[in-house]
């Protein structure tokens, strides 16, 4: 396990940050008062639905935006001080590269802004560019694009890295390989940023999860502790028991049969297994698992939809 | 990965960065960036040269405006033509088009200094406007009846070049001000009208008189009597007065577009 040295300060703090875009009637409310703070040598990976705010966190951390209120902080001093600037590198959503320079050449130009870069090669490795490095950017297919990003991101070994969606559009084996070297980095250290619509991926690569929707902040917490906020665990067997009957015990959410196997929701499912047990002994191959990452964020980001009900009058 | 690796932590040993190494890469890419690219500029580069070698070389042979032979007088005012054009175009409309692709952003996320971003268009800009200049004077010594003394030439090319200051500050504005759709068109809008008025074309004394009164809020009018001034060939107005123009339109123009810089929300078109 790394050890996190709890005295040092956190890599990027957003305190009670609202951040409007426009006036009047056509303001769009991105972020509402949120407070966050980045723990040095973590991977944070901050999730929400499309438009909840996340590229926009991101953003004003990296000094690209002015917060409408609050304070930003980057390794203690202000977003646009070029002292925790270099300590920075980027990723960015929606970024297009002049498509007539070549790999290489790019990868050199932004090496130079950092003090203290990786050496040429050692980039292309990390972001297996080696084959097309003297390719020009144009010529490229989308998922190395999106590598020679990546290459922008960690060519001046930054202490606190950047990723917004990272691995959209790459195939499994560029984002297995793209995981390692994450995974790399921060055995060496370093702090990340990541946002990202693969679940899975934030939960096998992060130690902290934000969740955000709407602006605001609605969970923060280990992979873990996310999932253990969805209660709902499902329980499954081979019975004769129908799902109707199943239906009628009151801690079961919801009940049906899939391929002879018949699953049971519910948030008590020690009592629902007894109560199947009961009705009938002969029940096999039980299994109690978990909800994951995706049934948590389901339930975290539905907390506030519309009850349909209420407007049936 | 070795366990060695594993264990390294972050090296603390920070040299500084190298600035000038910064600038004079950044500068380098932005030429190739042309030069591989050569169609966008092209068209700045060419057409001053042709206006000239059609109006001033060929239609212009022997004839005069005033006491200046119009080869003479148009080598200044196209030469003024063509260092507005790079600047406008070369820099303003590739500065538009930069931010809608959205590398802008990624240099701003950078620790790139800003200052390196604008000192590499405003190099290449200045690079283009020599080689405008270039054509210009050798078509007009090849081909034309200029005959200039070394001196006049370089009092000419030197005056040419000043106007890289004003007109590149107002191509930073359009390149800031503008999507990157409409920047192409709005700098048309905008040079080839200014262009005109002005008395780049012909001469101001050939304008209509409301015109004249038009021509003297322009910036390109007050950068072409200077230009002309060398050849004792202008309008008759003080130096200072055009020079305090330029001046104070430069001003304003790099403070709106550090404003706008600002307040760039870091927007991306298309
Ligand atoms: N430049 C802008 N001008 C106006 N509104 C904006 C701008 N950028 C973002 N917004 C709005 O702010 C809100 C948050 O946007 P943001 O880009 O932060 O979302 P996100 O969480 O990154 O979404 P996604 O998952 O789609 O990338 C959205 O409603 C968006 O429409
Ligand atoms: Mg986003």
């Amino acid at each position: 396990m790394r050890k996190i040295n709890p005295a040092r300060l956190p890599a990027t703090t957003l305190h009670n940050i609202t951040k409007t875009y426009g006036r009047g009637k056509s303001a769009t409310h991105a972020l509402n008062s949120i407070n966050l703070d980045i723990r040095q040598g973590e991977v944070t990976s901050i999730l929400g639905p499309n438009g909840a705010g996340k590229t926009t966190a991101i953003k004003l951390m990296l000094g690209l935006l002015q917060p409408t209120s609050g304070e930003v902080s980057l390794f203690g001093s202000k977003p646009h001080d070029p002292v925790a600037r270099v300590r920075t590198g980027a990723m960015m959503q929606i970024a297009g590269l002049p498509d007539t320079l070549r790999v290489e050449e790019l990868v050199r130009l932004f090496s130079s802004y950092y003090p203290a870069p990786l050496a040429l090669d050692r980039i292309l490795d990390i972001a297996g560019l080696w084959e097309v490095r003297s390719r020009v950017f144009g010529k490229l297919s989308g998922g190395q694009k999106q590598r020679v990003m990546f290459a922008l991101a960690v060519c001046g070994d930054p202490d606190l890295l950047f990723l917004d969606e990272p691995t959209v559009g790459l195939d499994i084996e560029t984002r297995r390989s793209f995981w390692a070297q994450i995974r790399r980095f921060i055995a060496r250290g370093k702090t990340i940023i990541l946002t990202t619509h693969y679940l899975e991926e934030a939960d096998a690569l992060s130690d902290r999860i934000v969740l955000i929707d709407k602006g605001e902040v609605k969970a923060d917490g280990t992979p873990h502790e996310i999932k253990a906020t969805t209660s709902t665990r499902c329980v499954s067997c081979i019975t004769s028991i129908a799902a109707q009957t199943a239906l009628e015990h009151p801690a079961v959410q919801d009940a049906r049969v899939n391929r002879a196997r018949l699953e049971i929701a519910t948030s008590e499912a020690e009592a629902v297994v007894r109560h199947l047990l009961d009705l009938d002994p002969n029940l096999r191959d039980l299994e109690i698992v978990g909800a994951g990452i995706d049934e948590a964020f389901l339930q975290l980001t539905h907390d506030e939809a519309p009850n349909h009900s209420d407007l049936v009058s | 990965m070795t366990t060695a690796e594993a264990v390294t932590t972050v090296t603390p040993q920070r040299t500084t960065r190298n600035l000038p190494r910064i600038y004079a890469l950044e500068s380098f890419y932005e030429l190739l960036k042309v030069v591989r690219l050569p169609t966008f500029i092209l068209p700045t580069l060419l057409f001053p040269a042709m206006f000239y070698l059609l109006f001033g070389v060929s239609f212009g042979s022997g004839k005069t405006f005033g006491d200046t032979g119009v080869a003479t007088y148009l080598l200044a005012t196209y030469g003024a033509f063509g260092v507005i054009g790079a600047a406008l175009f070369g820099f303003g409309v590739s500065c538009a088009i930069e931010r809608g692709q959205g590398w802008t952003l990624l240099k701003q996320a950078s620790p790139m200094p800003v200052s390196a971003y604008f000192v590499a268009k405003l190099l290449v800009s200045v690079l283009m406007s020599a080689i405008v200049i270039g054509i210009l004077l050798i078509l007009g010594l090849a081909f034309g009846d200029v005959a200039w003394q070394p001196g006049t030439l370089a009092k000419m090319t030197g005056v040419l070049m000043l106007g890289v200051i004003p007109f590149n500050a107002f191509g930073v504005l359009i390149g800031l001000g503008a999507g990157p759709n409409s920047a192409p068109a709005i700098a048309n809008i905008i040079y080839l009208p200014m262009a005109f008025v002005s008395g780049l074309w012909m001469p101001i004394q050939a304008l209509p008189s409301f015109l004249q009164q038009v021509a003297v809020t322009m910036p390109a009018y007050h950068y072409s009597q200077l230009a002309l001034k060398v050849l004792d060939a202008d309008a008759g107005g003080s130096t200072i007065i055009h020079l305090a123009y330029l001046g104070v339109f430069s001003v304003i123009c790099f403070t709106i577009a550090i404003a706008l810089w600002k307040r760039d929300e870091g927007k991306t078109f298309g």
